[in-house]
């Protein structure tokens, strides 16, 4: 047999792992598979959240009235985690408002409206000329001018993700091609019509990090996609690119559990993959860098899976960004007195869509409209019975059951001692509880709380310190006050020693004119001594009425002081030798480059050398 | 607009009721070799201590303001009911099962909070009850199987009559108490071995204690309990943790402190599995999930313990059976089992560092 036989061979028997519990789920796949991926219409008007992203919201970078070109970037990075927002069509900016999201909380957010034009004009574009050569800061470059996000869900911005510090090595990127939740299957169609795209973004990925190893994880229930996906790597095994088959048991998706699956390694508490030379991705994430790098398309479309017994024309379709959900639902016809839920996301960890206004943002990957008894209710909750089912479904291995008793009572020490955070809100434990406790809803309680007593703490530790803070300030005017006293009585001495000693010169010589200037001015003195005094008093006496009042005042002006001292010159830097200033420019010249930033450019040359 | 609801949206239909109807069902053969060897007194008991049970708990639950039929719809009470009524002498009367089921329903798990709140297994506190308070009906109220008859000479009651008997106390005029029972296998092997009179082979050739395995007649309602408990791990309805630590760790026990060490003074360790109520209490009572514990290690440890108590009350303490004792002592170590067996929770030690030191290195 060929080398390259033997080799195909050793690769497809790569040993899987397993994680602790998880579920078998219906797949309910096939409703969504009947056809291949579609493209949605262009709405009249698209809505764009500033914030699709975790991190920081966009800045928006246009105003309205402004025309924008398909592609032109209209809402900019802000702070060190954010992502851009690129125009999804052309048209005109009509609005910048406080508009519906989807958003389990319902609340409306920031968001950026276009009016289409109809034409779908492209802004000029291009992608890398050479795109195998691009160093991994030119790849990074690339992503982040893209606004690309993790489109697994956690939208994470991506460029991000790729920025990791020197000290550590990323040794494998692994792709997360599972698809866990039952319905979903816009990975799947993704991956079976543009394999090609989904590798070479992986390759990408892999480059930009210097991985020697790149692992595609995708469920044993997608045979199709996973030939597809072979045959696109066939050429990259050389380069460590290796298509695996997971088992499908819910939530093998989850990126802990992948892990876990493909490496046998585990992600460190609190840590992130990291820590332990893992980067994960998903599919669709590959997909739009290969897009971003090969052909210099920022991020503005996503496919979506519209599915369940309520939609008469279910299926694959790729959406421009801020279409609005009830458009898409529109266009494949589902029938409104049949839905009996709409859900964005799966069934195990989808919430309910509440304004069908809301656009599709790099979160949505299926919106789910069921009709009556497609999904479940559970009955009313009944007592636990200490079954243990959930621990033995927890794919983290906690003890659900535990951390239930402790939600309850809300002993929120204890539930973390029970490690809470470590929950990864799959739902399994829900699932299984023979008594129907819905335990995630209990574990997503508690950890707010938990976040809302921090806040809390949070707050009263500042007021605390402000507190201590200004008792200190007290404490030091009154020690300033004592001294300026002491001062004032010796001056006061002082002066009256003067004054006898000037009465008896003016005895001894009447008409000196030095010595009436003496006097002038130790008359002047004292005038302006005592007229500190005074108000030292009033000063004292507001102090005592009002002391917190008094203390922000002072707070306020010593800020103002501060503030209007930094953004002056020093002083002493009047009349510099050149040899001087060349000595400041030289060290402005040394610390410019000495700033982080630099610092990093600096390393990864080192690197890349 | 739509229904909305938190996830997650699916929920296969599995839920308490059900577990608890399949571990009745799970009695059923046990329940039918039972009712052969002793006849219509087994079912008696059974249906007298379901009724009074679902009164018991019907009654409480009123006093304690809660909903009753969504709570009876439950089972629960059913089947402590089911469980002490088999632990129960087939002759016992009503007065005894009244109490028995009194302090199982009332005092044991209602006034701890109803399901799922109870420490202590409630069927295993009533029966520990009963035999400390009533010894003597508790042992000899055991009608004598019917594989005996001949040998004995012994007889069993009608349905009519047995009836009569365990609420009246009264017996046809024809049949005397002393020709209705006779001691349990257990009972015989600890009375001889205990003074000393007999040795096994003496007590074999008596041809009244031992049958083909283990104990004569209580043998096959050991092996009729095991199937169904066996049926139900299979159905996951409990788990293997508990049955097998429990039966191994008595297996073990007799092998190295019994038969291994002299088996002319000792019972096979055969005769400890399938004699009293082994295999009742391995399958049925010790896997109850309330009163058990919850981690994989705990379950472990808690079925070793009540193995271990059982043969040591047995053979050296002063019960010849210990399934109810062996329970409730472990049932107190439950709390101190769950808090000390936790589970490592994923990504909580060092050791995935050197997983991935190993996957940093392997070659591509």
């Amino acid at each position: 047999m060929s080398e390259s036989f033997t080799r195909q061979v050793s690769q497809n028997i790569r040993k899987v792992f397993s994680f602790h519990g998880g579920i078998k789920l219906p797949g309910r796949k096939s409703l969504s598979l009947q056809h291949g991926i579609k493209t949605a219409r262009v709405p009249n008007k698209l809505f764009l959240p500033l914030s699709q992203h975790l991190g920081q919201a966009a800045t928006p970078a246009v105003k309205v009235g402004d025309k924008v070109l398909k592609g032109q970037l209209i809402a900019d990075l802000d702070g060190p985690i954010s992502a851009r927002i690129h125009a999804p069509s052309s048209g005109t900016i009509v609005d910048i408002n406080q508009l519906p999201i989807p958003h389990p909380s319902a609340l409306k957010a920031d968001c950026i409206v276009i009016e289409t034009d109809g034409k779908d004009e492209w802004i000029e574009h291009q992608g890398a000329s050479s795109p195998e050569k691009l160093t991994k800061h030119e790849i990074r470059h690339y992503i982040e001018q893209a606004g690309i996000v993790g489109l697994g869900g956690a939208v994470f911005p991506s460029a991000v993700k790729l920025d990791v510090s020197p000290d550590k090595i990323i040794h494998t990127i692994v792709i997360n091609a599972a698809e866990c939740e039952p319905y979903i299957t816009c990975d799947d169609m993704l991956m079976r019509e543009r394999a090609e795209e989904v590798i070479l973004g992986a390759r990408l990925i892999q480059k930009a990090l210097n991985a020697k190893r790149c692992l595609v994880g995708i469920e044993d229930n997608k045979p199709e996609a996973y030939e597809k996906l072979l045959k696109a790597t066939a050429n990259y095994s050389d380069d460590g690119v290796q298509v695996v088959q997971v088992p499908a048991i819910y939530p093998a998706g989850g990126e802990k559990q992948l892990i876990k699956v493909l490496t046998d390694v585990e992600v460190p508490t609190q840590g992130l993959p990291t820590d332990v030379g893992i980067i994960c991705h998903n599919v669709g994430t590959a997909a739009a860098v290969y897009k971003a790098v090969y052909h210099g398309e920022p991020l503005i479309s996503r496919i979506i899976t519209l599915t369940g017994q309520a939609i008469k024309k279910p299926g694959n379709y790729e959406a421009l960004f801020g279409t609005p959900l009830g458009n898409l639902l529109e266009e494949v016809e589902y029938e409104p007195e049949q839905v009996e839920r709409l859900l964005i996301g799966g069934p195990m960890m989808g919430f309910s869509l509440n304004d069908l206004r809301a656009p599709l943002i790099k979160s949505c990957n299926c919106i789910l409209a069921s009709s009556q008894n497609e999904l479940d209710t559970p009955p009313p909750a009944m007592p636990c019975i200490r079954c243990a089912r959930c621990a033995e479904s927890c794919p983290m291995s906690l003890l659900p059951q535990q951390m239930y008793w402790y939600s309850k009572s809300r002993d929120m020490e204890k539930i973390q001692d029970y490690n809470i955070f470590d929950c990864i809100e799959c739902g399994c434990c829900s699932y299984v509880c023979p008594s129907n406790i819905p335990l995630v809803q209990y574990f997503r309680y508690a950890k707010s709380e938990i976040w809302g007593d921090e806040n809390d703490k949070q707050k009263a530790d500042l007021a605390r310190e402000r507190h201590e803070f200004q008792e200190l300030r007290k404490e030091r005017a009154k020690a300033e006050k004592a001294r300026a006293a002491a001062k004032r009585k010796a001056a006061l001495a002082k002066k009256k020693a003067a004054e006898e000693k000037k009465k008896a010169a003016a005895d001894a010589a009447e008409n000196a004119p030095t010595d009436e200037k003496t006097q002038i001015k130790g008359e002047k003195q004292g005038k302006e001594k005592k007229a500190q005094v005074p108000e030292n008093a009033a000063n004292k006496s507001k102090d005592e009425e009002d002391p917190i009042k008094a203390a922000m005042q002072r707070v306020k002006e010593k800020k103002a002081k501060t503030k209007a001292d930094s953004s002056t010159q020093p002083k002493n830097m009047d009349n510099l030798t050149p040899a001087q200033q060349k000595q400041i420019d030289e060290a402005d010249a040394r610390r410019a480059a000495n700033t982080p930033e630099a610092d990093k450019e600096k390393q990864e040359q080192d690197i890349n050398v | 607009m739509f229904n909305i609801q938190s996830s997650p949206h699916f929920k296969p239909s599995l839920n308490v009721s059900q577990i608890m109807q399949g571990v009745l069902f799970a009695l059923i053969p046990g329940v039918v070799v039972m009712l052969w060897l002793y006849g219509w007194g087994v079912l008696i008991n059974i249906v007298i201590c379901v009724i009074l049970a679902l009164l018991f708990e019907a009654a409480s639950l009123k006093l304690r303001n809660r909903p009753i039929v969504p709570y009876l719809k439950d089972y629960s009470a059913i089947l402590t009911a089911v469980l002490l009524a088999l632990a129960l002498p087939p002759l016992a009367p009503l007065w005894l099962l009244t109490i028995g089921i009194f302090f199982a329903i009332v005092i044991a798990k209602q006034l701890y909070g109803g399901l799922g709140y109870n420490p202590f297994n409630p069927a295993m506190v009533a029966y520990a009850i009963l035999i400390i308070s009533f010894p003597t009906e508790m042992t000899t109220y055991w009608q004598s199987p019917s594989l005996l008859h001949e040998q004995l000479g012994s007889q069993s009651l009608g349905l009519l009559a047995s009836l009569q008997f365990q609420l009246f106390g009264i017996l046809p005029a024809d049949i005397a108490f002393d020709s209705l029972t006779s001691a349990t296998p257990l009972d015989l092997v600890k009375t001889l071995l205990g003074n000393g009179t007999s040795t096994i082979s003496e007590i074999q050739a008596q041809g009244v204690t031992f049958g083909s395995f283990a104990g004569k007649g209580v043998e096959w309602i050991n092996l009729a309990f095991l199937v169904g408990g066996l049926w139900m791990i299979y159905k996951r309805y409990i788990n293997w943790h508990i049955p097998t630590a429990f039966l191994a760790t008595l297996f073990l026990m007799s092998l190295f402190f019994g038969y291994g060490i002299d088996s002319d003074s000792h019972v096979s360790p055969f005769f400890h599995l399938f004699s009293g109520a082994t295999m009742l209490g391995a399958f049925f009572i010790a896997t109850d999930p309330i009163t058990a514990s919850t981690t994989v290690k705990g379950r472990l440890i808690f079925g070793a313990g009540i193995g271990f108590f059982i043969y040591v009350i047995r053979v050296w303490g002063g019960y010849p059976d210990a399934v109810a004792f062996a329970v409730l002592i472990m049932n107190m170590v439950v709390p101190l089992l769950d808090y000390y067996t936790q589970p490592r929770v994923y990504g909580h030690t060092k050791q995935s560092d050197s997983q991935a030191e190993q996957l940093k290195d392997e070659q591509v």
